[in-house]
């Protein structure tokens, strides 16, 4: 075979002067880009091998590396940019499908950025949030369309089981094997500690995080890994989940690299074997097939837990949620297409989808036309960044907000997109013993809690400058947001006018 | 349908034993009396005029043994973890859907996706199987699924199978071939038992055939046993056939596809 000679993407620059030749960046370096010279008593770098996760940079203690861009580039052309290149010749090399980890990282627009908030002047006073209680309290689940109330004022109506949540924000389904044991148990240690709730993903759930149940979702997807009668009563709810943002349409193929005895047991598949999820779930091909799952799993758990359906936002994703809230799913998961993954096909990833801005805005403006918004909650994930992202998905009319991408990242994920090779050197996306000892999950945890109780303070500000103070009753009131840069089209599928209007 | 009222009283025969008439009775009602009378104790429960009641024995744990008369509906002993579920009559699909435990046996035939995800247990259908019947079975130590179809089976068996036990008899077939199209894609453990003459042209190339050996026989023995004593065969003939066992070609089967 004809090789490929690309320039490195990354080049690695060491300060000789400041380097004391502890091999720490050889050690960290779990893609043998770092490699120590004994008769020359220095450090090499082999750059071909960097991927720009900055591990050895970060943890150097001399600081006596920086890692930048590759200063080597081909002659610039708009077209055939670097990234086609390296692709078309991976591609040549390999005779394979190009796989990516992490959220798409092409520049399409960020409808988040082309919407902003509202704020009191005057005539209806902000709410100091330093002095007067804001709720941030959300209930996830079927709401009745009337209540009814006993003669002593008690309420008749029977209510279908509820999650609350204490701040509208949920960690996202990212499974056991994808991340190891120890980023599991900080996101779960994370979720107790909030009042909120963390997705397993597809993976099963360890059996010591049983004891997380109460503040888990669990996931049950095509693969159907680690689902069982236990699993489901751990739960705090169940989520099918039917796509993915990342890859709407296909099913997930986690690497036998990282299927360890550990998943193995947990997923019921051999080891180093790679874990199958078809892309459909082969006893759903319909509607009312759906229909029959969701309600296998209330009759399993006895009607006691809410039962949800995880979709990636689509052309056709309005009614398709109206058929899922028909069916009796309890809240509707989107997922929009720069949502995050362990593993996806490129081309995939970079071009299947649409965003979860106009996803969320068509899914809840068709379920009030039809009368059955009321019947079903929405979570919207894929690409929320900070709290104002939060606070503008629920003003267009979500009732809570997932969480993944932001999550890693706070727990030191620089999204090198490496997740598919299991040698993340930051320990998270890897089932490397060694590798996965670099995340201390109480470490973790503290992180994500204060990632996620600073949002809680900026909400809880940017609704008392509205002159909210509940959660709420900002709910669908996307009279709170105003549109720039955005054409007719767009404004009417977001249901926002533009601003000055 | 949001409260669930007891129209028909479980009637005890005896000790443990519970006989509810289950005809015109919505599913929902069916399983909670079902559930109801687990939880006071019975071990063996009849349910007579079964008339397409879906999640029979969904979630059910424990040491029960559930008789049906007629046909159940969809995805009878879904999640199951552990009872034995006697069908006197035809099945619906989903039978066995993600169960974890225990026994169903069929005296008529099954519909499309028997055993989805299936994890542990075994299921008898004395007659045919449809579409899609063992698809992403796993094993792991001691916990190793089975099928025994003792007819024929549809298109899309065993894909994406990860462990446990296919076993296919043929018996009245006639001259149909025993499994469908696209048998074993993406199959990356467990095992396709077929007896008698197999039809290369319906295997994927994911799966390896060999005629059975020694290991193999004793594999299925057990289960060729447990098939005949449901339903009152000679177990003689049966075990002294051919049969043809499908392995995986990989324990990767999509190693190259992907440009890593």
């Amino acid at each position: 075979m004809i090789r490929s000679y690309l320039p490195p993407r990354f080049q690695v620059q060491r300060d000789e002067g400041r380097c004391i030749r502890c091999r720490v960046c050889e050690n960290q370096c779990s893609f043998q880009a770092q490699h120590y010279d004994e008769e020359d008593d220095r450090l090499v770098a082999q750059e071909a091998n960097c991927v720009g996760c900055h591990r050895c940079e970060a943890l150097c203690p001399t600081g006596a590396l920086r890692i930048s861009p590759g200063a080597s580039a081909y002659r610039e052309h708009a077209n055939w940019t670097d990234r086609e290149i390296r692709n078309l010749n991976r591609q040549a090399e390999t005779g394979g499908v190009l796989l990516s980890g992490m959220g798409s990282d092409r520049p399409y627009p960020i409808y988040w950025d082309h919407l902003l908030l509202d704020a009191s002047q005057v005539t209806n006073p902000a709410i100091d949030p330093l002095r007067e209680p804001m709720e941030l309290r959300t209930y996830l689940g079927r709401r009745p369309d009337a209540l009814e109330l006993a003669p002593d004022g008690r309420l008749a109506t029977a209510l279908e089981p509820q999650l609350t949540l204490e701040l509208p924000v949920m960690f996202s389904a990212i499974s056991y094997g994808a991340i190891n044991l120890n980023v599991c148990r900080a996101l779960a240690q994370a979720a107790v500690t909030l009042d909120t709730y963390c997705n397993t993903g597809e993976g099963g759930l360890h059996q010591s995080l049983y004891g997380y149940g109460p503040h888990t979702i669990v996931q049950v997807a095509s693969g159907r890994f680690g689902v069982h009668l236990d699993y489901l009563e751990a739960a705090a709810a169940i989520e099918i989940k039917i796509g993915q943002g990342a890859k709407p349409g296909i099913g997930g193929h986690l690497p036998g690299e990282k299927v360890n005895e550990a998943i193995s047991h947990t997923r019921m598949i051999p080891v180093g074997s790679d874990a199958l999820s078809p892309a459909p779930q082969h006893d759903i091909y319909s509607i009312e097939d759906l229909r029959l799952l969701i309600y296998a799993l209330k009759e399993a758990t006895t009607y006691a837990k809410p039962v949800g359906v995880k979709i990636a936002a689509v052309h056709n994703c309005a009614a398709i949620a109206s058929g899922i809230a028909r069916a009796g799913a309890d809240f509707i998961a989107i997922d929009g297409f720069r949502g995050g993954t362990g593993a996806a096909p490129t081309m995939i990833r970079d071009n299947v989808g649409i965003p979860i801005e106009f996803a969320l805005a068509a899914v809840d403006s068709r379920l009030r036309e039809e009368g059955i918004r009321n019947q079903v909650s929405l979570v919207v994930g894929g690409g929320i960044r900070c709290s104002a992202d939060v606070v503008k998905a629920i003003a267009l009319g979500a009732d809570a907000c997932y969480i993944a991408t932001a999550a890693l990242i706070a727990i030191g994920c620089t999204l090198c997109q490496q997740c598919p090779t299991g040698k993340c050197a930051w320990g998270i996306a890897t089932n490397d013993p060694l590798l996965a000892r670099r995340v201390n999950p109480e470490l973790a945890a503290e992180r994500l809690v204060n990632l996620l109780g600073g949002w809680a303070l900026e909400i809880r500000e940017m609704l008392g400058g509205m002159g909210i103070n509940a959660i709420e009753s900002l709910r669908g009131n996307r009279l709170r947001l105003r549109a720039i840069g955005l054409g007719d089209r767009e404004l009417d599928i977001l249901g926002v006018l533009p601003a000055g209007q | 349908m949001r409260q669930t009222r007891i129209i028909s009283s479980p009637r005890r025969l005896e000790q443990g034993q519970v006989h509810l008439a289950a005809a015109h009775l919505h599913y929902r009602q069916l399983n909670a009396l079902v559930r109801e009378a687990v939880a006071r104790g019975a071990k063996h429960l009849r349910l007579s005029g079964v008339n397409g009641q879906r999640y029979l024995a969904d979630g059910l744990r424990g040491d029960i043994h559930l008789e049906i008369e007629g046909v159940p509906g969809n995805d009878l002993a879904a999640f199951m973890d552990g009872p034995c579920v006697q069908v006197r009559g035809n099945a619906q699909d989903g039978i066995g859907n993600t169960m974890n435990a225990g026994r169903v046996v069929v005296h008529g035939d099954a519909g499309d996706v028997v055993g989805y995800g299936m994890r542990g247990g075994a299921i008898y259908i004395r007659g045919h199987a449809g579409y899609r019947v063992g698809i992403h079975m796993k094993e792991y130590g001691l916990s190793r699924p089975a099928i025994v179809v003792g007819g024929r089976t549809g298109a899309f068996l065993g894909e994406y199978m990860a462990g446990g036990l296919i076993l296919v008899l043929g018996l009245g077939a006639g001259e149909r071939p025993l499994v469908g199209d696209f048998c074993g894609t993406g199959l990356h453990g467990g095992l396709i038992v077929i007896r008698g003459q197999l039809d290369r042209d319906h295997l994927s190339p994911h799966v390896q055939a060999a005629e059975a050996g020694p290991g193999d026989r004793d594999l299925i023995g057990p289960y060729l046993e447990e098939f005949c004593a449901h339903f009152q065969l000679p177990v003689g003939p049966l075990a002294a056939d051919r049969y043809w066992v499908l392995r995986p070609a990989s324990a990767r089967p999509y190693a190259g596809k992907y440009a890593l």
